[in-house]
């Protein structure tokens, strides 16, 4: 790595530091219902959209309502989404004539974005009206991300409450997130994007000479705002097929850095926000450390491994970075970027759920692919996406707790909570679901051979792009390993499948475990209670992690990207 | 006969006890007996798969690979046989206690008076409420309570005490076991429970396990199991097809080895061993548990409500200072104060008596004939009538008002001394004759030895105490403060003894105690741990979730190390199960994948001899580690009082990364012996 590579990183992490203590207790604020001067210009907006839905924004609910409540209105989403993309062709703002998508890819779409997935079995610029891009699939990064950010802060409730039955109000924490945190941010992030050199405009493509005379045409639309809360609200569907390495989307340094930053703001932020919620921000802080560890070990693992260059290249390709060569495996990546940003980018949005690219994963190199994978294979905790990182995360610590806790001499408690058979039932559910689906999917999927023929390349490569894709699905991410053609009937469905499940399962599961926590009153620290506010817990909460759901996958990562690496090196 | 609660040395495995297990390591094989224990169930299933496809493919393999299979499902068979050994050698402590038990309940006859007369029936045809008679020599024939009289009782059958003990009926020793035998005296029992119900019966069935249910943590804990061994089971099935499609399909027997290493087998045959093992720990120091669950329970707890009285302090205030008043001299009060206490046998006038001894070396002949006064609640004094002198002790304002009334006056100084002796939670008893007050005997509670260190570590884990005492504020603070207690309760009646557990309870605290009278048993049921002691009434010891046979209410401080040293084993020993995995996974995995992709040898980073000697040594190491473990799940993890971090850090370093370091030790020395013999 070059020292402008390392500069890059401390920056972001220096910029993070500073601004997630901010957009932290701010998100506190907010989902507390706190007095605020904001209230001036949110209330009406919010009381607007509560007349006109007919939400008592006094009412709370159970967790079982909130469920119900979450489960409607997603799946109304889906439908709604699979409507706009069947109806586009009569749609207006379509400046492209774009006809209806076929119904599988439909289907697959609109559950990659309700369920914050954003995985892309087509091609932005061509499939899309800019009535679909708009009110379609940015609408819905907005509010699949308002429903991750609800269900952490219910778990939170959850937790911190004693004997109650309720975990506040999904339709509340919906608007309330989307109005107060969502959308001022997104607008503030697009301005700055715009002015950083992404389009924003509602043009039809403009088809240009170039230089050597072929024609080329210049797809335009409002690239900024969905830029803005593809990061945000770690979405990841990018409205280009190129996503964040194309030029309109992510056109310098700059703007690369600053995705990388938008997209870790609010999975980070929501750590501290446990903290101000439960009143301790030392276990807010545990948390925290265990997600930056965990991310900063994989980015910097996946930036060493990128600068260093790839074997595959051959002695013919200059690798060493010079006055006039950019220096590492610069396959798939932007030259504007370098190959050490460019993973820096890549590992921050497979860790958070977003699964946006500035590179492409499949010509990484075996260890860097294995790093990405990885990530996502954890869970989506390391920081994760907006709210399903910290809800992963503090089920994890749950585990942790439940494993370790014993080992102090009383019965497992986590914030005084007692961790009990009903929760560990519910928690064994969250932590081994998705491995199960990941590994069953990939199982038969890579046995049917017509799937097989979906693969760009064979053998480990092969295995690790079939299993990045049922990884990157089960667990929301929606990057693409590139080197799949995932749109075929079985790939659609099996893949949309992937993310229904590896979401709504989870966060039923999630809810339940609050709902669970929320009836038990607390039990009082002590100098006999395991602290869960530490180092130690930190490195206990990064130890199970890794062992208890990495080792799942062991096998299937040995076969593929370690398999890979090592012959390579061989 | 030996006692059933006879201390033997916990580690040592007797010839006869090992020879028990091992016959009942086979018996338990029943599937139906195993199916209680879901991770060792599912080994027994797929041990016997493996064994089907490794005869099935006996005539078609090569003879290296059979030989390999062969020893690798024989192993796989052994992995159980140990967990069930385990299991079987912690139940066989409690067997043979129960069959010394089994002995005392020897049938014995009943004389019942039924319809006016007395009949000779078995005590196994007595029922609730029937009325005996029972003489001295006679065995009580089953529980009750005495009705009429008072008999001296030798317990040892139940309790290891050899000293015999009062019984009488009304008050708190009221209470009869069935199986104890009357040496004096005669009393008439109304019978308490019925036959198989007995406290003997519960007692037998506790040692023996027979009615051990699995505790709340141990079902959370094996839901973890379960769930960590499906999805191994799906890591297994899903293998397959990923080797295939790398053109490395493996063999059947191969990927159960796989499966077995993989789930938390360690645990999973060392947890009800474990449980067992807690229980009888309790058993070793006389307590009988009710169910696992208040062990458990007593390692959460955070309080524990501790009687003044036995406890804390011996219970016998005990002179230990003499303090002349009004000038005069200290010798002429402890003149006095010996001879109206020579023959004063309680424990206050015999401590006197040594107090003066030791300190004053004061000859004990008393000068003539001597008259004693014995204690009237009329006077509230006692005294002693001799060569001339009256002299009197007892509480102040009695002395007080006796030498007013012969005229003498009260010394300015007085009401100072007993004041002060009053503030340092001692009791003053006043010493006078008929001339003059002498001074004061300062009497005072002697907190046993030892207390303020164990309080003091009770602290460090998190654990208050509360001391409970009749005595007024001012002495039970002077006593807390001095015995170094948390808290206390003065005045204290059933009362606000179960308010008191009720506002601990209700902050989510859980709360430990001991009592031993039927007005503490409302309390001894409302507490999480009520230990209630032998001696106390039957509605204690039903309330109560423990019995302390040696009516040591000191003890509730052991059982709260018992029950957290049970949850610090558990927790541990699933630790080292589940970081023992990596170790497995660099052994199999790449042998299983070696032949296909010889680059996979870096993984190899034991260095083990060949592929099939690294899957047959991580699967041996896989079960002789259930073995050599077996005496840390008896005798449970090292425990000492300290706070929760300090012990955590500890046992993560032991068991955590000590878990994910020696299986690499282990599994390399088994794969050099496996190559040296050539076994595999």
């Amino acid at each position: 790595m070059s020292g402008n590579d390392v500069l890059q990183f401390l920056v972001l992490v220096a910029a993070l530091a500073v601004a997630v203590p901010f957009m932290g207790s701010y998100m506190a604020r907010v989902y507390s219902g706190s007095v605020s001067r904001l209230d001036r210009v949110f209330r009406p907006v919010e009381n607007l959209l509560y007349r006109v839905s007919g939400v008592d924004s006094q009412s709370e609910q159970s967790w079982r309502s909130y469920a119900t409540s979450l489960l409607g209105f997603s799946g109304a989403s889906v439908l709604l989404l699979y409507g706009i993309q069947r109806l586009q062709g009569l749609l207006p703002l379509n400046p492209g004539h774009t006809g209806a998508l076929s119904s599988p890819l439909a289907w697959n779409t609109a559950v990659s974005f309700v369920t914050n997935t954003n995985w892309q079995n087509y091609s932005g610029e061509s499939a899309m009206s800019l009535l679909t891009q708009m009110a379609g699939l940015t609408v819905q990064n907005f509010l699949s991300a308002a429903v991750g950010i609800g269900v952490a802060v219910a778990l939170i409730r959850g937790l911190t409450r004693s004997r109650t039955g309720t975990l506040g109000s999904f339709w509340v924490d919906l608007v309330r997130g989307t109005v107060r945190v969502l959308i001022p941010i997104a607008v503030l992030a697009a301005l700055v994007l715009a002015a950083n050199g992404v389009i924003q405009n509602l043009s039809a493509p403009h088809v240009v000479q170039t230089v050597a005379g072929a024609h080329q045409s210049l797809p335009g639309g409002a690239i900024a705002s969905q830029e803005a809360i593809k990061d945000l609200g770690t979405n990841g569907g990018g409205p280009f097929n190129a996503n964040s390495a194309h030029p309109f989307e992510n056109p310098n340094g700059f703007t690369n850095l600053f995705e990388i930053w938008l997209l870790l703001l609010i999975p980070f932020s929501l750590a501290w926000t446990f903290g101000v919620m439960s009143g301790r921000r030392r276990q807010g802080a545990a948390v925290l450390t265990a997600m930056t560890l965990l991310w900063a070990g994989s980015a910097l693992t996946a930036m060493a491994l990128e600068a260093h260059g790839n074997p595959l290249l051959g002695a013919g390709v200059t690798q060493h970075a010079s006055a006039t060569v950019v220096g590492g495996n610069m396959t798939g990546k932007e030259v504007r970027f370098g190959a050490a940003p460019s993973a820096l980018f890549n590992t921050s949005a497979t860790a958070t759920s977003t699964g946006s690219v500035d590179s492409m994963g499949d010509s990484y190199t075996a260890l860097g692919g294995g790093v990405l994978l990885v990530n996502m294979m954890f869970g989506e905790v390391s920081p994760g996406g907006v709210g399903s990182g910290l809800y992963g995360m503090l089920i994890l610590a749950l585990l942790s707790v439940f494993i370790a806790g014993l080992m102090v001499g009383r019965t497992p408690e986590y914030l005084g909570k007692k961790i009990q058979a009903a929760e560990m039932k519910l928690v064994a559910i969250y932590i081994l679901l998705v491995p199960l689906f990941v590994l069953v999917a990939t199982a038969i999927a890579i046995s049917i051979p017509s799937v097989r023929a979906s693969l760009l390349n064979h053998g480990a490569h092969g295995l690790s792009e079939m299993v990045y894709a049922f990884t990157s699905t089960s667990n929301n991410n929606g990057s693409a390993f590139a080197g799949l053609n995932g749109n075929t009937m079985f790939l659609n469905t099996a893949l949309g499948l992937c993310m229904l499940f590896g979401r709504f399962a989870l966060i039923v599961a999630a809810l339940a475990i609050a709902g669970s926590l929320g009836r038990k009153a607390a039990v009082p620290d002590s100098a006999g209670t395991l602290p869960t506010d530490t180092p130690l817990f930190a490195t206990l909460l990064i130890g199970v992690t890794v062992i208890v759901v990495g080792l799942t996958y062991f096998p299937v990562v040995t076969l593929g990207p370690i398999v890979e690496h090592l012959i390579t090196h061989a | 006969m030996s006692t059933p609660t006879a201390t033997h040395n916990r580690l040592s495995l007797e010839p006869a006890l090992v020879r028990r297990a091992t016959g009942d390591s086979f018996r338990k094989l029943n599937p139906r007996t195993l199916a209680r224990n879901p991770v060792m169930f599912i080994v027994e299933v797929v041990t016997v798969l493996a064994a089907f496809f490794w005869l099935k493919d006996l005539r078609q393999n090569s003879t290296a690979t059979n030989a390999f299979a062969g020893v690798t499902v024989a192993w796989l068979a052994v992995t159980v046989l140990f967990a069930n050994f385990a299991e079987a050698v912690a139940e066989g402590r409690g067997k043979a206690q129960a069959d010394a038990l089994r002995r005392t309940r020897a049938d014995t006859m009943a004389r019942v008076r039924r319809e006016g007369s007395v009949l000779d029936v078995p005590s196994a045809s007595l029922r609730v409420g029937d009325v005996c008679e029972v003489g001295p020599g006679d065995i009580i024939p089953g529980d009750g309570e005495i009705i009429e009289g008072i008999a001296t009782v030798d317990e040892s059958a139940i309790t290891g005490e050899s000293a015999p003990v009062i019984r009488e009926s009304g008050g708190d020793r009221s209470a009869v076991t069935g199986g104890t035998r009357v040496l004096s005296d005669f009393i008439v029992v109304r019978i308490t429970s019925n036959p198989g119900e007995t406290f003997l019966d519960r007692m037998i069935a506790l040692v023996e396990g027979a009615s051990r249910q699995k505790t709340p943590n141990e079902i959370a804990l094996d839901i973890l199991l379960a769930g960590l061994t499906i999805v191994f089971v799906f890591v297994i099935v899903t293998l397959q097809p990923l080797a295939t499609y790398s053109h490395a399909t493996q063999s059947m027997v191969v990927l159960v080895a796989l499966f077995v290493c993989l789930i938390p087998t360690t645990i999973g045959a060392l947890l009800s061993a474990i449980g067992i093992a807690g229980m009888d720990r309790l058993v070793q120091r006389n307590v009988l548990a009710t169910s696992g669950r208040a062990v458990e329970a007593a390692g959460d707890c955070s309080t524990l409500l501790l009687d003044k009285t036995g406890t804390i302090t011996f219970g016998n205030r005990r002179a230990v200072d003499l303090i002349p008043v009004g000038g005069a001299d200290v010798s002429a009060l402890a003149e006095a104060a010996l001879w109206s206490s020579m023959s004063d046998e309680t424990p206050e006038g015999r401590s006197i008596v040594e107090l003066v001894h030791g300190t004053y070396f004061m000859s004990d002949a008393l000068p003539g004939e001597a008259n004693l006064i014995p204690f009237s609640a009329h006077t509230r004094m006692s005294g002693v009538d001799v060569a001339g002198r009256q002299i009197r002790k007892g509480a102040g304002t009695a002395v007080a008002a006796w030498t007013e009334s012969l005229g003498v006056s009260t010394p300015l100084d007085l009401a100072g001394v007993i004041e002060s002796i009053s503030l340092d939670g001692g009791t003053p008893l006043v010493v006078a004759d008929a001339t003059r007050v002498l001074g004061v005997v300062h009497l005072k509670d002697v907190v046993k030895p030892g207390m303020r260190e164990r309080f003091a570590q009770l602290r460090t884990m998190g654990i208050r105490t509360v001391m409970i005492t009749g005595d007024n504020p001012l002495t039970a603070r002077a006593i807390a403060t001095e015995a170094g207690v948390d808290d206390f309760l003065a005045e204290a009646t059933p009362e606000d003894k179960m308010d008191l557990i009720r506002r601990e309870q209700g902050g989510g605290r859980l709360v430990a105690m001991t009592g031993d009278g039927t007005n503490d048993a409302p309390a001894l049921a409302q507490a999480d741990v009520g230990v209630a002691m032998n001696s106390g009434t039957q509605a204690a010891k039903e309330a109560g979730n423990m019995v302390d046979l040696d009516s040591d209410p000191t003890k509730l401080i052991d059982i709260v190390e018992i029950g957290k040293q049970l949850l610090i084993t558990r927790g541990s020993l699933t630790t080292f199960s589940i970081t023992n995995d990596i170790a497995k996974f660099f052994a199999i995995v790449p042998a299983m994948f070696v032949t296909q992709f010889p680059a996979l040898r870096a993984l190899n980073v034991m260095h083990l001899a060949s592929p099939h000697s690294a899957i047959l040594s991580a699967v041996i190491f896989n079960a002789l580690i259930i073995v050599a473990l077996i005496p840390l799940a008896l005798r449970g993890v090292h425990f000492r009082a300290a706070g929760a971090q300090a012990i955590l850090r500890r046992n993560l370093l032991i068991y955590g990364l000590g878990g994910a370091v020696m299986p690499f030790v282990g599994i390399k020395l088994i794969d050099l012996l496996v190559t040296a013999l050539g076994v595999h």
